[in-house]
């Protein structure tokens, strides 16, 4: 359902509970210091955890939406990643307080007779609540949780023992990777698949759904690449070499903005890197390019960058503005 | 809770409207944020945040059933629908993907040396006549020189370009008279598109032979391939010849916005974005609903067309304020939907975007001053807005 975009909230949490699920998998329980109720949020929804100053990562609620009094997130470490997951599982200690925005849902569930849920890994988050509200629904619906081994796959026994019959756990390393062949093999009349998970999952799932019906398949993205606008939030400098001033990007807004706050007159139109519009010349720096649209050969010439959704992986960029 | 759905009996198809569509517009965003159109037994958003909503969500306010009047459920579309723009995901993310790879950033940016020549070559010509049309002379030359090139579409025919536009953009609207001369200005051309568009007479190193290399590599079919092309040439010649103009005419027609843009050509970029918020050539676009949906209190029902009105939203003034109607061309316009938003913005617009900024720039250094000689003389279209003839007289400066 379409409704005007809600009240966005800045909460400051304190987490009671962290506890290990499975490997490299900690679940955060956020509850507010004086027992209030949380806000409102819907299967699929997700929020912003502020974790540092420049430091902002995105996490799907994976409680239940009726425990008002709580909100519950997964992290998986990644040991690849700038350092969101690592400061989750290494920094963070009960008892701490947690700045929280949102939540925000751009991963709702629609209505429908049947469900296929496809889950990888972490990616079992956002679906887990959807779970209990198709059930609650009364739909048909199924779930196949791939993941890497048995014991990095979280709520694996929760999800077994709740939904038995309905739920099948895919370890790669026991069974290799899920035969989506044959669980998306026929497209049915009012039946919803959503997927979550990594881009190689997603990318195969969408493949295997071109033969179903328009609007069957949900994924948590349309038209930027997975998780191209993703990844960690960190404050830079840019300087505009026409000018010779210097601004300070926080972690919370992007480059384009702070160009255009500035009142410096800059082209923009899609703001989610795919239109190609705000494309600016790169004079120095690294940028940290989450664009859709540049090649990885024009991405790694560092000469140019999409400013509306791309950020610095140098303290510095000298931009042609 | 009982809400009243506004309904208005007007025909936005109708010469009235299209001749000039702003009271309306008006009458539309402040009759409400979903308005039934009685007419056609659809539904209309004129106001930017509903707009702009209902583009960015492609699963609900579906492309496949056609982005015009006409469903495709229930009604044979006009020729085969477009992979692009007649497309929902996951079918259209594939294609729409291969064709952002052809228009890449660094391909786009060769373009530039020869987009420059002619811009340059036709601005020379206009200040040495004087007196010249926009259209005629410049809107409708320029991008016929440099788009088919880019194509790489053969050098005779050309000309036909122009009435499949037409009829393209007339399709989306009602089967009223516009549509029916257009269809009957188009029928001799719509074999030489289809000829255009298969690999034999496309020159190797045009956008068109990257689309058929695109089929090589298998990211779509060879079957996809010619349809590719059609859309670019469907939606690459048009648009532009009515941007420029729309953009020339607007601006002549505000004497202090050229003056600043001439002291200033670098303005030209931010001219022309600011001219498509306030004269956009593509004016609607149709979606029809996937399921039954609530925006603002009106609950719509699946299968529902809904004509969005690009240019209304973009004069909205609860999203651009009071002097919404105003051209500015300082202003802040990023944001404006004339190229749609979301998963089917125009694939192409880094492209017009470089022509149109080029020849703006190129008259802009030239020309101090833009007379108008005599009222600009609409040309009606179902989607297009824009102008068969505007007269102007070049007073050139330094």
């Amino acid at each position: 359902m379409q409704t005007a975009p809600h009240h966005e909230y800045e909460l400051d949490l304190v987490l009671d509970k962290k506890e290990t699920l499975a490997d490299g998998v900690v679940q955060l329980t956020l509850r507010s210091a004086d027992g209030a109720d949380l806000p409102e949020w819907e299967p699929g929804a997700h929020i912003d955890l502020v974790l540092t100053d420049d430091l902002v990562r995105q996490y799907s609620l994976c409680g239940d939406p009726a425990e008002r009094s709580v909100l519950q997130v997964a992290v998986l470490r990644e040991p690849a990643g700038r350092g969101g997951s690592a400061h989750v599982h290494d920094t963070l200690a009960e008892g701490d307080t947690v700045h929280v925005r949102g939540p925000r849902n751009h991963f709702a569930l629609v209505a429908a007779v049947r469900y296929v849920f496809v889950a990888g890994g972490i990616g079992i988050t956002p679906i887990l609540p959807m779970l209990a509200q198709a059930e609650a629904a009364g739909a048909d619906w199924r779930l196949v949780y791939g993941g890497r081994t048995r014991s990095s796959m979280a709520f694996r026994d929760r999800l077994e023992q709740a939904y038995p019959g309905k739920v099948t756990v895919r370890p790669m390393d026991e069974v290799g990777l899920l035969d989506l062949p044959t669980i998306l093999a026929e497209p049915g009349a009012d039946v919803a698949v959503y997927c979550c998970g990594p881009e190689p999952l997603l990318a195969a799932v969408e493949e295997q759904c071109t033969r179903w019906p328009q609007g069957a398949l949900h994924l948590e993205r349309f038209a930027p690449k997975a998780g191209a606008t993703d990844g960690p939030m960190e404050s830079f400098e840019i300087e505009l070499s026409r000018s010779g001033t210097t601004l300070a990007v926080p972690a919370d807004r992007s480059i384009l903005d702070v160009v255009e706050a500035s009142g410096v007159q800059v082209l923009s139109s899609c703001q989610e890197g795919t239109c190609g519009t705000c494309e600016t010349a790169v004079l120095d720096g690294v940028p940290d390019h989450r664009d859709s649209l540049l090649t990885d050969e024009e991405q790694a010439a560092n000469d140019t960058m999409m400013i509306c959704v791309s950020r610095s992986c140098s303290a510095r960029l000298v931009l042609d503005l | 809770m009982i809400t009243t759905i506004p309904v208005l009996d007007d025909d936005p198809f109708g010469d009235e409207i299209l001749t000039d569509p702003y009271p309306f517009h008006q009458r539309l965003r402040d009759s409400g944020p979903v308005v039934h159109l009685r007419r056609y037994g659809i539904w209309a958003m004129g106001r930017y945040a509903e707009v702009h909503a209902a583009l960015t969500d492609p699963a609900t306010f579906c492309s496949s059933r056609g982005a015009g009047l006409s469903d495709f459920h229930r009604e044979k579309p006009w020729r085969p629908p477009s992979l692009l723009l007649e497309a929902d995901p996951p079918t259209h993310t594939a294609t729409r993907k291969a064709m952002s790879a052809v228009i890449a950033p660094r391909t786009v940016r060769r373009f530039r040396e020869g987009f420059t020549a002619s811009a340059e070559s036709i601005a020379d010509e206009l200040v040495a006549r004087g007196e010249f049309d926009a259209v005629t002379d410049l809107a409708e030359r320029y991008p016929l020189q440099v788009f088919p090139d880019i194509v790489g579409l053969p050098a005779d025919g050309r000309e036909n370009l122009l009435p499949y536009g037409g009829l393209a953009f007339n399709a989306f609207g009602p089967r009223n008279a516009l549509l029916e001369e257009a269809l009957a200005a188009a029928a001799p051309v719509q074999e030489w598109i289809w000829k255009s568009c298969q690999r034999d007479a496309l020159s190797p190193d045009g956008l068109g032979a990257s689309i058929w290399a695109a089929a090589d590599a298998g990211d779509i079919t060879h079957e996809q391939a010619p349809m590719l092309v059609r859309s670019l040439l469907s939606a690459g010649v048009d648009t532009t010849v009515h941007g420029i103009a729309n953009t020339v005419a607007a601006l002549a027609a505000h004497p202090e916005q050229w003056a600043a843009l001439h002291a200033d050509p670098t303005l030209a970029k931010f001219a022309f974005d600011e001219a498509l918020r306030y004269a956009g050539p593509v004016q609607t676009f149709f979606r029809t609903t996937t399921r039954e949906v609530e925006v603002a209190g009106t609950v719509i029902g699946e299968g529902e067309k809904v004509l969005l009105f690009l240019a209304a939203a973009n004069r909205d003034p609860r999203k651009w304020g009071p002097d919404a109607d105003r051209l500015d061309i300082t202003r802040r316009a990023s944001g404006h939907v004339a190229f749609g938003m979301g998963i089917h913005q125009c694939v192409g617009q880094p492209i017009a975007r470089l022509e149109i900024e080029l020849v703006l720039t190129a008259l802009a250094r030239r020309i101090a001053r833009l007379e108008p000689l005599g009222d600009p003389v609409p040309k009606l279209n179902n989607t297009l807005k824009g102008w068969q003839s505007v007269p102007l007289r070049a007073h050139a400066g330094g």
